[in-house]
């Protein structure tokens, strides 16, 4: 066994750290702040290379891995989380694009995400289908080599900023799963428009918007993987999706760390550095402990993806405990911070209000504890 | 067109320390990078390249340990045609009038040279002599400090950056220039430069290959010696003052008026 | 060292003579040769297009150290004064040569410097190397390089003293370069060693976290370029008396290597002059905008002090790069540096920490700065920097 990086991951690595230090942290509170789309440095990120990691190259990739994504996704979130988010969401249109498009669809739709030109997003959340991912409702119909679709997605990350975005929509919405296609549509395709954003906890320059189709139109050639594959693209594309949250969830967890280690260094009570007292040093330590597993359990789903193992079970358990342990380290992070933990001052109360996101999106905490038994009872 | 960019492998400073019990440097885990004003300088070089209509190679330059290849790999990342790693045992221990003389040597064999670009000074050694001294063993003008940078046929006009003012000068190629840190925003090299770079080939040559004068090189051709290093009296924090601003500020203006009362030309 | 003529390769054609600013080389038959007036200046060397004309450096134990005496310092001049780096050059260059039993020379290069000679005399030297050309109107590397390296054969000195200003550095690895001597940077410390009679000369390295102490052994002259307001300035003394020395020179403007085209003062014609400050007054993005920096700069005018910037105010835009202090700008040694509203990132430390006292203003009290300043305000700079500049304005009127 061996838990180095090979010697291209490792330049890659350190390459894309001084990056986010240099770049994407000291602009980081501002970035969120903001309430505006982090383009400056996602234009950066595309001049780098970085959205289209695991991407062949001729797709305009850097045809490395997922192990390879997922590290340098936690050095992104961990420097600047909104920018993280958008980085793992983007990874929700190309992956299906990876694995279902035909040649076509790839030169036409995964080059531009793969090259960081186009911004990506994926809609299967409807009001009525959360949790019950099967329960999708917005119809479609192929009508004279279109499909038209009617219903409406939500919360969808990038949604606006993005230009591609894969939809799942239902040709029987009346038999649930079964019925379930996923295409692929372009920002201005008639009948397609973006709706309100919500008003969040936190990461106000995250774009989560309403996708609105109203006879929308999208060719018959975007139809992805095939009619009635929706689910199953769904599923698999959910499958990585919770990789990229895990290491989402890292970043967080990492960087509410890295505020409480230098706070603690610092700050003086009792006459001595509050990192002096034994009750501090096991909150750090136990933070320390549990970011290391996280960051562990992720690499591995991803190793496993990219050795062509089964890493379902491991994505979902990277996702779960990573979430949770973002929402532990920052809650504790708080508490080592003290009066000034609670205050604006820092950013530790934004990364514990930005932690919650992750035991929900994508499968909530209770969702991937159902996946994971049914793994594991198989 | 031929530009050479003399780089230099520094540890990252701000964490290298001197070991209070035994006055040795300590620079162990102490992550190597290149010279940030060598970034500046290679970015200069490719900014000269990019708005060149003609042929025009930009070479990497460095003298120092095998391990400084990650430098020069660094470099050709950023854009340079071609890396030149100057390493031999004989090397060890330069000043900077045996480094120049080294890196003007290696020069001469890359030949036909029409600029040497280098940093403004190195973040460790922190003399800023070596640019200097390259020209001077060149015997071509040398520009410092330079803050802007252009070409004109064989024309280099360059704006310095004095201390309370700029000169603009202008002499003929072939010349050195030296860069301050805010002459450009040096570019990121993106990953696929990265991962090319790791297999570039990266040419090696030792003090034979540039026909060194052995008595001019490494320890023996330096003059100056370091005989010992010790850590800077550290400053402490001293008072604070803090309350009622009137209360601080004449307490501030108590301070100030009697530093300036001992000063000689107030 | 010596220089020597190839004459299988040397076709005579008398750029080397015309170069020569001393004339140590004439053309004789089919050759150039070196007259006895040589004094190995070098500046033939690169002049000549066939590469005939080669140095030979002195190897280590060459030198007879033994002829090598005398203090020199290279005068730097502004506006038709000795600048304060060489004034206090002179000052502890007074302490060395008394130290070696030897004389305190100055050198001044321009195209008029008689009241400047007499300066250096006044302020300690024992006697004055006068060079005067037009060309040396306006400090330049190649033909101030020929000169003193040309003097420097010629007279021998045991050290030489150089500011280090931007000019004195790219004047002092020039030179050091041509004569094959070693040259210490930006010394903060000199003395005679006490185990030898050798200059020690001691300077901040890897960006102030550690002092080197370094010797010169062999080569001479010991060179070192010495950092500006860190040695006294020595009272002038207008009664001194000192032998002033005209050193006649041949410079044609056709050799000088670089033309100067403009020089260019601060907008505003305001004075930024860092290194030779003894107070300034530095802001950082604590002060918010750049429009903020007016009250820097009124604090600065009473205090007729300069004013510094933080590096993140520099990138930011708000102040021009001449005002940067730290290790990607300017190294400064003021006797009173005050920082407001800067947070003391490392990189600035390391351009301001050798001041001689440090007040700090700053809003976080766990602001690094705080762990260098010699004073700290805890408070608002928009209302400390206001009511300070008012306090300051009333005392001194008083
Ligand atoms: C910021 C943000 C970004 C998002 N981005 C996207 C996106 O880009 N694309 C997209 O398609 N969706 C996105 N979503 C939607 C997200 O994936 C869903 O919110 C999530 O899957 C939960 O669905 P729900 O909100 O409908 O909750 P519900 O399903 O209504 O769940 C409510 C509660 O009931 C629990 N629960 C539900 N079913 C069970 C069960 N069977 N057993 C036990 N407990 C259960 C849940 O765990 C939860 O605690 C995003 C959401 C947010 C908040
Ligand atoms: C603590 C300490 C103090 C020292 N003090 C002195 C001293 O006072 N005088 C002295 O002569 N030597 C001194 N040295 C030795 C000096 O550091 C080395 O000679 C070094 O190789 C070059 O000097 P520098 O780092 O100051 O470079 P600088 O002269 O500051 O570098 C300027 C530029 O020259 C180029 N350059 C420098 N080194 C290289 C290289 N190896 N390869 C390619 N390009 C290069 C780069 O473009 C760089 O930006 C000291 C060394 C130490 C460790």
């Amino acid at each position: 066994m061996d838990f180095e990086f090979s010697e291209d991951q490792q330049a890659v690595l350190d390459a894309v750290r001084e990056f986010c230090e240099e770049e994407l942290k000291p602009k980081a509170e501002e970035t969120d702040a903001s309430g505006e789309f982090p383009w400056e440095n996602l234009r950066k990120m595309a001049e780098l290379d970085l959205f289209g990691i695991p991407v062949s190259e001729e797709y305009g990739g850097l045809g490395m891995d997922f192990l390879t994504w997922a590290a340098v996704g936690m050095e992104i979130s961990q420097a600047c989380t909104t920018t993280g988010a958008v980085f793992g969401a983007h990874m929700l249109a190309q992956y299906p694009l990876m694995l279902f498009g035909t040649e076509e669809q790839k030169r036409k739709y995964l080059t531009p995400l793969a090259t960081g030109e186009k911004i990506g997003a994926f809609g299967l959340t409807e009001p009525g289908a959360g949790s019950d991912a099967g329960n999708v409702r917005t119809s479609a119909v192929l009508q004279d080599g279109y499909y038209v679709l009617n219903g409406s997605k939500i919360f969808i990350t990038n949604a606006g900023p993005a230009e591609i975005y894969i939809v799942i929509g239902n040709l029987r919405p009346d038999r649930g799963a079964r019925g379930m296609t996923a295409f692929i549509f372009e920002t201005g395709y008639e009948g397609f428009t973006i709706g309100k954003n919500e008003k969040k906890m936190a990461f106000p320059s995250l774009p989560n918007r309403e996708l609105i189709f109203q006879d929308a139109k999208t060719p018959a050639e975007n139809v992805l993987a095939g009619e009635k594959r929706g689910f199953r693209v769904a599923m698999q594309t959910l499958d990585v999706g919770r990789i990229g949250m895990g290491i989402g969830a890292v970043g967080v967890a990492e960087a509410a760390l890295k505020h409480a280690l230098s706070y603690a260094k610092e700050r003086v009570q009792f006459g001595q550095p509050i990192s002096a007292f034994q009750a501090i040093q096991v909150k750090l330590a136990d933070m320390a402990t549990e970011i290391e597993c996280a960051r562990l359990l992720c690499l591995q789903a991803a190793w496993l993806k990219d050795t062509g193992k089964p890493f379902e079970k491991q994505a979902a358990m990277a996702k779960l405990f990573a979430s949770e342990v973002a929402m532990r380290t920052t809650t504790q992070a708080v508490q080592v911070l003290g009066g000034y933990g609670y205050t604006k001052e820092f950013p530790v109360e934004r990364l514990m209000r930005e932690a919650k996101l992750f035991e929900i999106v994508e499968g909530t905490s209770e969702i991937q504890r159902l996946v994971i038994a049914n793994h594991i009872l198989k | 067109m031929k530009i050479v960019v003399c780089i230099k492998q520094v540890p990252a400073t701000t964490n290298v320390r001197i070991d209070p019990e035994t006055n040795a440097l300590i620079r162990e885990g102490v992550e190597s990078q290149v010279n940030p004003f060598d970034e500046n300088a290679l970015e200069a070089a490719l900014q000269v390249k990019d708005g060149y209509d003609g042929e025009c190679q930009v070479i990497a330059l460095t003298m120092g340990p095998p391990q400084a290849e990650a430098a020069l790999r660094d470099a050709v990342a950023m854009g340079c045609d071609d890396a030149i790693l100057l390493t031999d045992g004989a090397f060890r221990g330069a000043d900077t009038l045996a480094t120049s003389y080294t890196l003007a040597q290696a020069i001469r064999r890359i030949g036909d040279v029409d600029l040497v670009l280098c940093g403004k000074q190195a973040i460790d050694g922190d003399t800023a002599q070596v640019g200097p001294g390259v020209a001077e063993h060149l015997g071509v003008p040398q520009i410092t400090f330079a803050i802007e940078l252009s070409l004109e046929g064989r024309k280099i006009t360059a704006k310095r950056m004095l201390e309370d003012s700029f000169e603009v000068v202008e002499c003929r190629m072939p010349a050195v220039v030296t860069v301050v840190k805010q002459i450009n925003d040096p570019r990121r090299a993106s990953m696929k430069n990265v991962l090319k770079a790791r297999k570039r080939e990266i040419t090696r040559w030792t003090a034979e290959d540039i026909d060194a004068d052995p008595d001019r090189i490494g320890f023996q051709g330096s003059p100056t010696v370091v005989w010992k290093v010790f850590a800077p009296e550290g400053r402490k924090g001293g008072r604070k003052l803090e309350g009622e601003v009137g209360d601080v500020v004449h307490a501030l203006a108590d301070e100030i008026l009697e530093i300036r009362k001992g000063l000689s030309t107030a | 060292m010596a220089l020597n003529i190839k004459e299988e390769l040397c076709t005579a054609c008398g750029l080397c003579v015309r170069v020569c600013p001393y004339e140590g080389v004439v053309v004789e038959g089919n050759t150039a040769v070196f007259t006895e007036r040589c004094n190995l200046c070098g500046q033939c060397v690169s002049s000549c297009p066939v590469d005939a004309i080669v140095v030979e450096l002195p190897k280590k134990g060459d030198v007879d150290t033994s002829l090598w005496s005398n203090v020199w310092v290279l005068a730097e001049t502004e506006d038709g004064r000795l600048k304060g780096g060489t004034i206090e050059l002179l000052g502890q260059g007074r302490l060395l040569a008394e130290a070696r039993g030897c004389a305190l020379e100055g050198v001044v290069l321009g195209d008029r410097c008689d009241e400047l000679a007499k300066d250096m005399i006044a302020f300690g030297a024992d006697k004055v190397y006068v060079v005067e050309d037009p060309v040396l109107a306006r400090y330049r590397t190649g033909p101030f390089a020929s000169v003193i390296a040309g003097l420097i054969h010629d007279r021998k000195p045991e050290m030489v003293l150089i500011s280090a200003t931007p000019q004195g550095r790219d004047l002092g690895s020039r030179l050091a370069a041509r004569i094959g001597a070693g040259l210490t940077a930006d010394c903060t410390g000199l003395s005679i060693w006490d185990e030898e009679p050798l200059l020690l000369q001691t300077r901040p390295a890897f960006g102030g976290n550690i002092m080197a102490s370094i010797l010169c052994r062999e080569a001479r002259p010991q060179m070192s370029t010495v950092r500006p307001n860190v040695f006294k300035k020595p009272q002038a003394d207008p009664s001194r008396t000192g032998a002033i020395e005209r050193v006649a020179v041949h410079l044609d403007e056709k050799h000088a290597m670089t033309k100067i085209l403009e020089v260019i003062r601060e907008e505003g014609g305001e004075e930024v002059n860092l290194a030779d400050a003894q107070i300034i007054v530095s802001g950082g993005r604590g002060i918010q905008a750049p429009e903020n920096f007016a009250l820097i700069r009124s604090l600065a005018e009473v205090l007729g002090a300069a004013v510094g910037a933080s590096r993140a105010t520099v990138d930011a835009g708000w102040i021009s790069a001449t005002h940067q202090v730290g290790q990607t700008g300017k190294t400064v040694s003021p006797k009173l540096y005050i920082a407001c509203g800067i947070s003391g990132a490392i990189q600035h430390l390391a351009g301001m920490s050798s001041s001689d006292y440090i007040i700090a203003i700053n809003r976080d009290p766990s602001a690094p700065i705080f762990e260098v300043a010699d004073l700290g305000v805890v408070g608002d700079v928009f209302q400390v920097v206001p009511a300070l500049r008012e306090e300051l304005a009333k005392r001194l009127a008083e």
